[in-house]
């Protein structure tokens, strides 16, 4: 026996552990129901290998470690796996925590093991891993797992190896009974553990009052090779505490803050040493433990071989409790335990004792009292604190002093409340304080991490809305830049007009220019005409020059286009056709004009006259280069657009006969002077007209045989147009009718030919699109077009009853276009009952109206929300906003339902 | 008459060093910003929920440097309040309750098949804690989340919970001892009067 060194403080409690040592340790009996709670270890919970309804074998791994701070699990004996789930645990919380649940079958059948034949020709590292999968850990009572403290070898120097065989709590005697009965497997472990650590000195560390373990520890220890001493302490509470021990065999002090393996010494528990040998020797995982069941309720206090998982109630009555007695049922020692209220709680792995105690064993403490500063706890503290001032602290949540004066060193072993003459809760105080500590600590962190995600967040936004700036910008500079190029350019065509292909439109708005300045000229002309003022001369030359020049403009244009519509291949037949309109629409303002000059006699009506020429001759001109450009299309393939833009033409031209009759008819009436000029005009519009008509035939003729959608919209939007005029001129000659005019008689000719017309393209639209209309439509059935098309169909069919009431239009017109009518509408009608049922059977609007529905609920709720926060005022309104939510959510959820 | 002399050109002297070393410690030494704001930022939650009315933590711990109040934090509740008032040296208020009240921290969840994938808590959450795409289901990162209840609102099904966070065994505290004489002794006496009964 070496020398013994002193720890600070400390105490003598009554020992109590007389009464369970009488009796050798007993197999406990085999419970019917064990309970495998998941976390009986510190660190990470065990990650389940089994469910329910699974059969095992007695020993089978049912639960394997997760992460390096961790335990397997194993099963105590064979049986059924009946569920996994909550249940209460021994914590000191009284809270449940996921267990196994396993029914034993009672057959106690193993599972194939064996243990290790020679554990020194193993690697180390295999060793310690066959070691974790045997889900040891620590037996003393806080449970670390055995594995991470043997791999301590690796990279600190361990020097010395303690066996903590001091069971200082007062009551337990679970380690002396196994150290009286089982020394030489103890041994064998500690063999095990040498082997790994490779410590040059070995330490059993006991306490004097248990002098048969002691000699049953030296009676097996003869023979062993190991540098084995035991070392008998004596009797204080806690000299079991790891540190403590170290202080009391080495008169080594661990720092604070640091474990015992940095000044090289490693600590294991009997038990553990114990476990360790049932594993290597016999192969055996950790599946039962030595209990001690004390407590003056019971009668027949042991030390029982308990199988892990059996609820304290069976070992309660193998050691005939008595209910009546049975005041508070501690787990562990009256220490440091913890007292329970439920007995179907398991033993676990780090179940050391059970006391049963009657009320006068273990009174409830009595009630604290202010502290009196007599310093007893100083004294006890075996961790050298000051517990009066860590109280002061932790009452007045003063957490950051508690932590500065080395809260976190207190091992709780409640030495100070013990003396506390005052009997204040000290522990408890700590503990609580602790964890506020640990919890706050936590937050910080998680605040921490927060506030960097946000930031990252707020970067990323910003990142964003800066690369959106840029890219604005960007554009906004490159259209800048555009605009300016632009300009550049038509400036400098402008400056020079003639310069090739130039481009059209910087020429087209030189000649509006010069029109414009034309016409300017032509007005005050005209003024100084009528006021009589002189310099007429002056301004007419003016006038001359300003023709000159917009006809220059023109000609550059038109040169222009016509090389573009060269250069392009293909002649531009809109502008050309656009340029035409223009040139006739000027050619019937300056008509206009003449005629009243010439009925009001003015002077200068030879020179509008010759105007009206000049104007007549470009029109045709500029016709003629439409007609001209559009037989080169023409001869290319007569397409359906050249047909439709040849009919345009033609009604166009047949406008301008009719206009131009109207107008030679007005002049005959009046008896004017240039009526005969004017016969001549509307004659060669006739002409013209008839040209137009026999060009739009012939084209039409060649693109009949094909006649393809395009072609029908075409005849189609003809006949519309048809209708429309006929609808107009019809209008007028009411009028006239109701005016009494003199041209009623010719304008309902004219109506008569305008329907006529309007039949024809009618018959045209029908022939050409009658059956192609159909297929088309019920290839691919757009909803909106049918919905348009039966829309304007009913405008129709309604002006036609109208007129039909007014008595003009024809019945049979009504009646087809009702006919029409009806047609669409059952067309649209179909399309959307085939839409429906496609929805419903493929369930592609399901998801649509389902999101609708939930918006639509949600609607309601948040109504309701507001509703229930707002004040009285807006409450009418807010019901009726609830009521049409809710009727709109009941309508979607109907239509829902009927796809559902 | 030289002493004074002397006297007063020891003292210029002096003074001119001096004033070079401070002056040149004041730019060297300079400290970026206000050191203040961080050390309130430290102590605000950062659950960045805006219920002070101010867009984020920093902006409220810029906004007490410059002087506004204290009790604005509920998620920090009273503890933040405290520390805030140990921290500038003032009396610690009551929490306001114009910007809510200290609830039990808790954790956003997402009702999975609710969620019609629209995005906009995605775009509501400070901290990126919600993970999803556009018509895609959405879902909570639990571990990132901070409890701001900022994602609840905009959500157009309501099929967001704040699920206060359940304490498991490894989150569970030491409840504080009650301090003070719980019991009077005559009180004490018949409490053990009635354990004598019932045992």
């Amino acid at each position: 026996m070496g020398h013994v060194f002193a720890f600070h403080g400390g105490i003598h409690p009554p020992e109590n552990k007389r009464q369970s040592t009488r009796k050798p340790i007993r197999q406990a009996p085999l419970p019917q129901h064990l309970v495998l709670p998941l976390a009986q270890h510190l660190g990470a919970p065990a990650e389940p290998l089994v469910k329910p309804g699974d059969r095992v074998l007695k020993g089978q791994l049912i639960a394997s470690a997760a992460g390096r701070v961790s335990a397997a699990l194993h099963a105590p004996t064979s049986g059924v796996i009946s569920s996994i789930g909550p249940y209460p645990v021994p914590h000191a919380s009284g809270m449940e925590g996921t267990c196994i649940m396993l029914e034993a079958d009672g057959e106690e059948r193993w599972i194939e093991h064996q243990g290790l034949a020679d554990f020194r020709r193993m690697p180390k590292s295999e060793l310690i891993d066959f070691i974790r999968n045997s889900g040891i850990a620590g037996m003393g009572g806080a449970g670390f797992p055995t594995d991470v403290k043997l791999h301590l070898g690796e990279d600190h120097i361990v020097n010395t190896l303690i066996i903590n065989a001091a069971e200082c709590e007062p009551y337990i005697t679970a380690d002396d009974m196994l150290m009286r009965e089982r020394a030489e497997d103890i041994v064998a472990g500690i063999e095990v553990i040498a082997h790994l650590l490779e410590p040059s000195h070995i330490l059993i560390g006991t306490e004097d009052n248990k002098p048969q373990a002691v000699r049953a520890l030296e009676k097996a220890l003869k023979g062993c090779k190991l540098n084995i001493d035991i070392r008998v302490v004596p009797t204080k509470y806690p000299s079991g505490g790891e540190k403590q021990l170290i202080k009391l065999l080495t008169d080594v002090e661990v720092p604070s803050g640091r474990i015992p393996a940095d000044v090289g010494i490693v600590c294991q528990n009997v038990g553990t040493a114990y476990a360790i040998a049932r594993a290597v020797r016999h192969g055996e995982p950790l599946i039962s433990r030595i209990v001690t069941l004390t407590g003056d309720a019971l009668g027949q206090p042991q030390n029982f071989e308990t199988l892990i998982g059996t609820p304290y109630q069976l070992l309660l009555e193998a050691s005939r409790v008595s209910d009546r007695k049975l005041y508070r049922l501690v787990v562990g020692g009256p220490m440091m335990g913890f007292a329970v209220d439920n007995d179907q709680i398991p033993v676990i792995k780090t179940t050391n004792c059970l006391i049963a105690s009657t009320y006068d064993e273990m009174p409830p403490a009595p009630p604290a009292q202010e502290c009196i500063r007599c310093g007893l706890c100083e004294q006890v503290c075996p961790a050298e604190l000051l517990p009066q001032q860590l109280y002061w602290f932790a009452k007045g949540r003063e957490l950051d002093k508690a932590k500065h004066h080395n809260l976190f060193d207190c091992i709780e072993c409640g030495a100070c409340s013990y003396v506390c003459s005052s009997y204040i809760p000290l522990v408890q105080y700590y503990r609580n304080a602790k964890a506020e500590i640990r919890t706050e600590e936590a937050e910080q962190r998680k605040a921490e991490h927060a506030r960097q995600r946000f930031e990252a967040r707020q970067a990323r936004l910003e990142a964003e809305k800066a690369e959106k700036e840029a890219r604005r910008k960007a554009r906004a500079e490159e259209a800048a830049r555009n605009q300016a190029k632009k300009k550049d350019q038509s400036e400098a065509v402008a400056a020079a007009p003639s310069g090739g292909v130039g481009d059209l439109k910087a020429l087209k708005t030189a000649a509006a220019v010069a029109r414009t300045k034309l016409k300017k000229a032509q007005k005050a002309v005209d003024s100084a005409r009528e006021s009589g003022s002189g310099d007429l001369a002056a301004l007419e030359s003016e006038l001359q020059q300003a023709q000159q020049k917009a006809d220059a403009a023109q000609q550059a244009l038109d040169a222009a286009e016509r090389g573009d519509a060269q250069a392009a291949g293909q002649p531009d037949l809109k502008q050309l056709k656009t340029a035409a309109a223009v040139a006739r629409t000027k050619l019937k303002q300056a008509e206009k004009a003449l005629k009243n000059a010439e009925d009001k006699g003015q002077d200068g009506v030879e020179a509008l006259r010759a105007t009206v020429q000049q104007l007549t001759a470009k029109a045709e001109a500029a016709q003629q280069a439409y007609e001209t450009a559009e037989k080169g299309e023409s001869a290319g393939g007569a397409d359906t657009a050249k047909v439709a833009e040849l009919k345009a033409d033609m009604d166009a031209a047949r406008g301008k006969v009719e206009k131009a009759q109207k107008a030679l008819d007005d002049a005959i009436a009046s008896g004017s002077p240039a009526a005969e000029k004017m016969k001549a005009g509307v004659e060669k519009l006739q002409g013209k007209y008839e040209d137009a008509r026999k060009a739009w035939e012939a084209a039409a003729g060649t693109a009949q045989p094909g006649a393809s959608p395009a072609k029908l919209a075409e005849l189609k939007a003809d006949m519309h147009a048809a209708g429309a005029k006929v609808e107009k001129a019809q209008k007028a000659l009411d009028d006239a009718i109701a005016s009494g005019s003199p041209a009623a008689e010719k304008m309902k000719a004219g109506v008569a030919k305008l329907q006529g017309k309007y039949n024809e393209a009618h018959k045209a639209w029908l022939d050409a699109g009658g059956e192609a209309q159909a297929p088309t439509q019920t290839e691919k059935p757009d909803l909106k077009a049918l919905k348009q098309q039966v829309s304007i169909m009913r405008t129709k069919l309604k002006k036609a009853e109208k007129a039909l009431e007014e008595g003009e239009g024809s019945e049979a017109e009504v009646q087809e276009l009702r006919q029409r009518h009806d047609a669409a509408k059952a067309e649209l009608d179909g399309a959307e009952q085939a839409r429906i049922a496609e929805a419903a059977a493929a369930g592609v609007d399901l998801k649509q109206l389902q999101i609708d529905a939930a918006l639509a609920r949600a609607a309601v709720t948040k109504a309701e929300r507001a509703l229930g926060k707002a004040g009285d005022d807006d409450r009418e309104a807010l019901r009726q906003a609830l009521q049409e939510a809710n009727l709109k959510a009941e309508e979607l959820n109907q239509t829902l339902s009927r796809f559902e | 008459m030289s002493a004074v002399i002397i006297a007063i050109l020891v003292l210029l002297g002096l003074a001119t060093v001096f004033g070079i070393l401070l002056g040149f410690a004041s730019v060297r030494f300079k400290v970026e910003g206000n050191p203040i704001v961080d050390q309130i930022d430290a102590l605000l939650p950062q659950t960045q929920c805006g219920q002070c009315g101010y867009p984020g933590c920093r902006p409220y711990a810029e906004a007490i440097a410059g002087g506004d109040a204290i009790n604005k934090c509920p998620p920090g509740g009273q503890s933040t309040i405290e520390a805030l008032a140990d921290l500038l040296d003032v009396e610690a208020v009551p929490l306001d309750d114009e910007h809510g009240e200290e609830k039990p921290r808790s954790v956003a969840y997402i009702r999975e098949d609710e969620c019609i994938g629209c995005t906009k808590c995605i775009q509501a959450c400070p901290v990126d804690a919600i993970l999803g795409a556009a018509k895609q289901m959405h879902t909570v990162i639990a571990s990132e989340c901070t409890g701001c209840d900022l994602c609840v609102e905009p959500c157009p099904v309501d099929c967001i919970d704040m699920i206060p966070i359940e304490t498991t065994l490894n989150t569970w505290k030491w409840p504080a001892p009650t301090p003070g004489v719980q019991l009077i002794a005559t009180d004490a006496g018949r409490g053990r009067m009635q354990h004598g009964d019932a045992a």
